[in-house]
């Protein structure tokens, strides 16, 4: 028998049976759609996180003051010691690695901003002028912070979009001083518009430079150190450097904790891999029962069309024949569920991916590839034993019946 | 054509063995008109399936066409089965939902014969039954006469050297019964070896040779030919 035969054939038999057919048809492409929405979502989240960690800034390192020490409690602690400060000393040594591209320091605090009569309570950002390349903020207007010593503590600042729009209007912010805590500045730039970016609103801070921070709040320690590695390679030799210059400078006392970007996303990055695969899975659960349903109407189908494969066999069909007959048939089914179902399944993500357009939701090619892996497989493994049934049938009980 | 030497066939039903044929010796030459008649339970359908390879039996030796046919597995009998042998069967056997003409195809198709073969072929066989205005009919749009002769179209599309006729008139009428049977003798005429299988002793008296069974054992042969 031709291979178009065997396939016209079971598609006949198939359209004779038409409600039966689409069911198993609907059942086979539930399954498929679930798979390829739910793990459309998990990828959705997974690349929302890698996005969000790359707004940050790439090949960072970051430094933080104290160590978290993953074995017990450092002795430090034990005597009710506060880790030491990191310094802007420290951070500028940091720049003697070779491997450090651009470091900027970071200290927080919040303070009220006044200009005339308005004010209101605002995040304070201490940094240097560095700090725009190595976060990859972009600048709305004016400049950013001024480059050179940072130490030194000039009253400028830079505002944030939201910031300045409450405070100015449709005026001209830049040139204009605003008062900060107790101490006057002057504003010399606008950030534009970013939103949020890793919980942390861009719009509505007020950035200036470290050492004016320092006095504001009347503090010397840095809340982080933002270091910019020379390249992807150079990540690993700038945590490595950072390290090693802060255990000098700190005597010997390894109190800070480097954290490189890479390891935290790759953390995330597995996490959300592993949550895909698991709702994935789920889903693929559905397959199952849909191949089941395929095994039972089957079944139905071999008891309910005996005269005609007794038939089949007097024609001189050899039992090969007829068991390739219902193979094609549950192939058929299954195929057609599966490509039915990644319609449907596109579809959903699609519509999801109307709703919530922050969501970068896009089922992975390999969860397509194992949807449809899955379809095809158990409507084969679930029609092995039905067909196999009609294969052995006796064709004289058959043809008797 | 077709040799049967000491044949039996057993069932087991329940815990017990019941003997449908008993030590049957049958010489057919080819080109014979055979009808085999009995009361129900004499073992004539047996036999004809036993000469259609769609049973095997229990013990002696089947010879077809020159060659031992006792002992083939699945694969040949269906090969046998589909160049040598047609069947004609008393419900017509036809698939519901394919047409006449489709009906007819299914063995060239099962055969693997090229689609532009099959067409022609499949286009005079409706032609030679008076079916051509039929052939997009579903069978249950045809009258008895009609399927059976879609039957018939189908049973010889593969040139069966025998075809095997199990009460093909039982379902129809006396007169479309009469023309069904004239089908099958103009068959005869061809040098198909027919074989048919009846209860009724005006169609089975029709044949060259009429063989009569009772317990599973051909008890007499009457006919033209003896």
């Amino acid at each position: 028998m031709r291979l178009i035969d065997v396939v016209q054939f079971a598609s006949g038999s198939l359209r004779g049976s038409r409600s039966r057919t689409l069911l198993m048809i609907l059942a086979m492409s539930i399954g498929v759609a679930a798979v390829v929405v739910l793990t459309g979502l998990g990828e959705g989240a997974r690349r929302y996180v890698v996005n969000q960690f790359s707004s940050l800034g790439t090949n960072l390192v970051i430094v933080l003051p104290g160590r978290t020490e993953t074995a017990g409690v450092g002795p430090g602690m034990l005597l009710g010691q506060i880790p030491r400060e990191l310094s802007l000393d420290d951070a500028q040594a940091l720049l003697h690695s070779r491997s450090i591209g651009r470091i900027a320091p970071l200290t927080v605090g919040s303070s009220q901003i006044s200009m005339d009569a308005l004010n209101r309570e605002v995040v304070v950002l201490g940094s240097t002028a560095d700090l725009l390349e190595v976060r990859h903020m972009s600048l709305g207007q004016g400049q950013f912070l001024p480059a050179g010593d940072m130490h030194s503590s000039e009253s400028v600042c830079v505002l944030g979009a939201k910031i300045r729009r409450e405070l100015f209007g449709q005026r001209q912010a830049i040139g204009a001083w605003v008062r900060l805590g107790d101490r006057r500045f002057r504003v010399v730039g606008v950030m534009a518009s970013q939103g949020e970016s890793m919980g942390f609103n861009t719009d509505e801070i007020v950035i200036v430079p470290v050492a004016s921070a320092h006095m504001l709040f009347n503090t010397s320690g840095l809340f982080r150190i933002l270091v910019e590695a020379k390249s992807r390679d150079a990540i690993e030799p700038a945590k490595h450097d950072a390290e090693e210059i802060l255990l000098r400078r700190h005597n010997g006392e390894r109190d800070v904790t480097v954290i490189t970007q890479d390891a935290v996303l790759a953390t995330f990055d597995r996490i959300l891999r592993a949550l895909t695969l698991a709702v994935g899975g789920i889903a693929a659960i559905s397959l199952a029962v849909a191949g089941i349903l395929i095994m039972n109407v089957m079944l139905i189908a071999v008891s309910q069309r005996i005269k005609e494969i007794g038939l089949l066999k007097a024609l001189g069909a050899p039992a090969a024949q007829i068991r390739n007959l219902f193979f094609a048939e549950a192939i058929l089914l299954s195929g057609i569920g599966s490509v039915v179902g990644l319609i449907l399944g596109e579809a959903g993500v699609w519509v999801i991916a109307g709703i919530y357009p922050s969501l970068p939701v896009a089922a992975p090619w390999w969860a397509v590839l194992a949807a449809l892996g899955t379809a095809l497989g158990t409507g084969i493994m679930f029609s092995v034993w039905p067909a196999r049934r009609a294969a052995r049938l006796d064709p004289v009980m058959a043809l008797a019946r | 054509m077709i040799r049967l030497d000491k044949v039996s066939r057993s069932f087991t039903v329940g815990d017990q063995q019941v003997a449908a044929l008993r030590n049957i010796d049958l010489n057919i030459a080819a080109g014979d008109y055979v009808s085999i008649m009995g009361p129900s339970g004499s073992g004539k359908s047996t036999l004809l399936n036993l000469i259609g390879l769609l049973d095997r039996p229990s013990s002696g030796t089947y010879k077809l066409d020159g060659g031992d046919v006792t002992d083939l597995n699945d694969v040949q009998q269906a090969r046998v089965r589909s160049k040598k042998i047609g069947f004609v069967f008393q419900s017509f056997h036809l698939v519901p939902r394919l047409t006449a003409a489709m009906n007819i195809e299914l063995p060239l198709m099962l055969a693997g014969i090229s689609p532009a073969e099959r067409k022609a072929r499949v286009v005079q066989l409706l032609d030679n039954y008076g079916l051509t205005d039929r052939a997009d009919h579903r069978p249950d749009q045809l009258s008895g006469g009609q399927r059976q002769r879609v039957a018939i179209a189908r049973a010889t599309s593969m040139h069966p050297a025998v075809l095997l006729a199990d009460e093909p008139t039982g379902n129809l009428d006396q007169a479309t019964g009469k023309e069904v049977m004239s089908l099958l003798e103009q068959l005869v005429a061809q040098k198909v070896t027919l074989i048919l299988v009846t209860h009724d002793p005006v169609i089975g008296g029709r044949a060259q040779r009429q063989l009569h069974m009772v317990d599973g054992q051909i008890i007499n042969e009457t006919g033209r030919g003896t």
